[in-house]
């Protein structure tokens, strides 16, 4: 993945404002988009700051008439923003990898000229920083991937892959908290209750907390 | 309350959406077709955010189990009432026992029933709306079924209170210059519109997308000639929104629509503007899909003439009622 060296920021049409930090995807910038929601969060007419993958979005409470003073607060606020470290929960969770929903661990291998098992304890190895929730309820993204195991995303998404399932979407690694479509690499899954809209937190983890995964299985 | 007669395929409970539930992964979910949704609340005297039905197959059919005013609104309908034609876009008065039988849809996807009051299902994380992934709001957290029984608020305004009907928002908001049978939305360029080259931009914008049988309520998938980009993209997971039209490598886009991931990163063309979503939840399968290009500047002005729409509509009814009042 290429690092780009300037911030980038586009619309999301009438809905929604981008803006993609420039650098590596590490903790390091992660830390500072987290700081950059804090803050945005609060600046009027702003509904939401979504931090995702060294990026933020920020949706409008309506449109704006003009997003020049929301580019250039954005600007601003990335020179300025200082990391801050989220004291989260460590979260220990059993895979089972391969099998009928980590079909893709073979794909994987292949893909990467590695043996399954290598692929498998390369995955498990590091401790995980949870980067950010998106793309369905409770569900999220992970920083802290060997790029060894990367393989680019699906070039047509699947229409429906199984709640739990491990996955692997370019340098990305995540777990899937309901089934659905997706564009990423099962190679396991968990069993695990990542959302209930009934806690007073919906979701179970936030970004800042760690996870471990603990190898429980492998199918070959 | 409704009871639900019979129902094919997903029909659910939607109001306007769950709008500010991004940071747990939680999307909108919401009317596809949010305009006839307000315009059907604001016929009934409802709150322009209250519940109502969208049914995006026919035949269906409810039974009102008490005398309440309803409106169809959205795709037009063969529709009967109590065994007597109705037509969509008009407020109408039901009795109890009465029953609603949508037969077939003429023009347009998706049909919207609202009711006086609102149904009123539990509002979870702040909407009615059904989120289908995450199996909570609507009515269970699924797609109506047979038997279902959807509790309704009392009006705000009871007993009866004449029928009214409105120019639908098709007719009313045409925009000139579509070719017989397309629909034509307007975008704004997105995040990665220029990793194309032009030979690609132009197929993106003269191209008739055909709107796959693939295509639902998470997004579309269209179907043309593969509009491809320089050098493969591989982003980084951010947040996208409603609209948002992604083309993944295998160069067909997809349209992002009301129950889509809150992120993904697949590269961005484009994005349908928040005026003109409607239009693509309107869009039948088979249907075909043309893009027009629009300014950040012309996309508000967009916004606002619905807002003038909604507004005349508003008034409309208003006046309906003061009139109705003085005889």
């Amino acid at each position: 993945m290429n690092a780009p060296t300037l911030p980038r920021i586009s619309l999301l049409g009438t809905t929604a404002l981008l803006f993609e930090a420039p650098g590596t995807f590490d903790l390091t910038h992660q830390r500072r988009i987290w700081a950059m929601a804090a803050t945005a969060s609060k600046w009027p007419g702003i509904r939401e700051a979504i931090p995702g993958i060294t990026n933020l979005m920020l949706t409008f409470e309506t449109p704006p008439r003009s997003v020049d003073a929301l580019v250039l607060a954005l600007r601003e606020g990335w020179d300025e923003a200082q990391e801050i470290a989220i004291e989260g929960r460590d979260i220990e969770l059993p895979v089972t990898y391969g099998g009928e929903i980590g079909a893709s661990l073979q794909s994987v291998a292949d893909h990467t000229g590695l043996s399954i098992d290598d692929v498998v304890s390369i995955h498990a190895a590091p401790l995980y920083t949870v980067f950010a929730l998106g793309s369905h309820p409770g569900y999220c993204y992970l920083g802290g991937m060997d790029p060894r195991i990367a393989m680019p995303r699906r070039q047509t998404p699947l229409q429906r892959a199984a709640g739990g399932s491990v996955s692997i979407g370019g340098s990305q690694t995540g777990v899937s908290a309901s089934p659905g479509p997706s564009g990423w690499h099962a190679i396991g899954h968990t069993t695990w209750t990542f959302f209930d809209p009934s806690w007073s937190v919906p979701a179970a983890l936030a970004p800042g907390d760690t996870i471990r995964f603990k190898i429980e299985r492998v199918i070959r | 309350m409704i009871e639900i007669l019979s129902v094919r395929g997903p029909a659910s409970i939607q109001d306007l959406g769950r709008l500010d539930q991004y940071r747990f992964g939680v999307g909108t979910s919401g009317a596809m077709d949010d305009l006839a949704l307000r315009a059907g609340n604001i016929l009934v005297g409802n709150d322009e955010n209250a519940a109502g039905i969208e049914i995006p197959m026919m035949p269906f059919k409810v039974r009102f189990c008490r005398d309440m005013a309803f409106a169809l609104t959205g795709a037009d309908v063969e529709a009967t009432l109590g065994g007597h034609a109705i037509p969509p876009w008009w407020k109408l008065h039901a009795c109890a026992g009465d029953v609603l039988d949508l037969r077939a849809m003429t023009r347009g996807a998706r049909t919207y029933i609202t009711v006086a009051g609102g149904i009123d299902v539990p509002v979870v994380l702040g909407s009615r709306s059904t989120q289908l992934r995450g199996e909570f709001g609507g009515l269970h957290g699924r797609s109506l079924l047979p038997g279902d029984i959807l509790p309704c608020a009392a009006p705000s305004i009871p007993g009866y209170i004449g029928e009214l009907g409105t120019e639908p928002a098709d007719i009313a908001l045409a925009r000139p210059n579509t070719p017989a049978g397309d629909i034509t939305v307007r975008v704004v360029i997105a995040g990665e519109y220029d990793a194309y080259d032009g030979a690609a931009q132009d197929l993106f914008w003269s191209s008739s997308w055909k709107v796959t049988p693939q295509s639902n309520r998470y997004g579309y998938r269209l179907q043309g000639p593969p509009v491809k980009s320089i050098a493969p993209i591989e982003k980084r997971s951010h947040g996208i929104v409603p609209g948002v039209i992604q083309v993944p490598p295998n160069g067909q886009p997809i349209i992002q629509m009301r129950d889509a991931q809150t992120s993904g990163g697949y590269p961005k063309m484009a994005t349908v503007i928040g005026a003109d979503l409607w239009r693509v939840g309107q869009s039948g399968l088979g249907g075909k899909l043309r893009f027009e290009q629009t300014s950040y500047a012309d996309a508000l002005a967009a916004h606002d003439e619905v807002s003038h729409y909604l507004n005349r509509l508003r008034t409309s009814v208003r006046l309906f009622e003061e009139m109705r009042r003085c005889r």
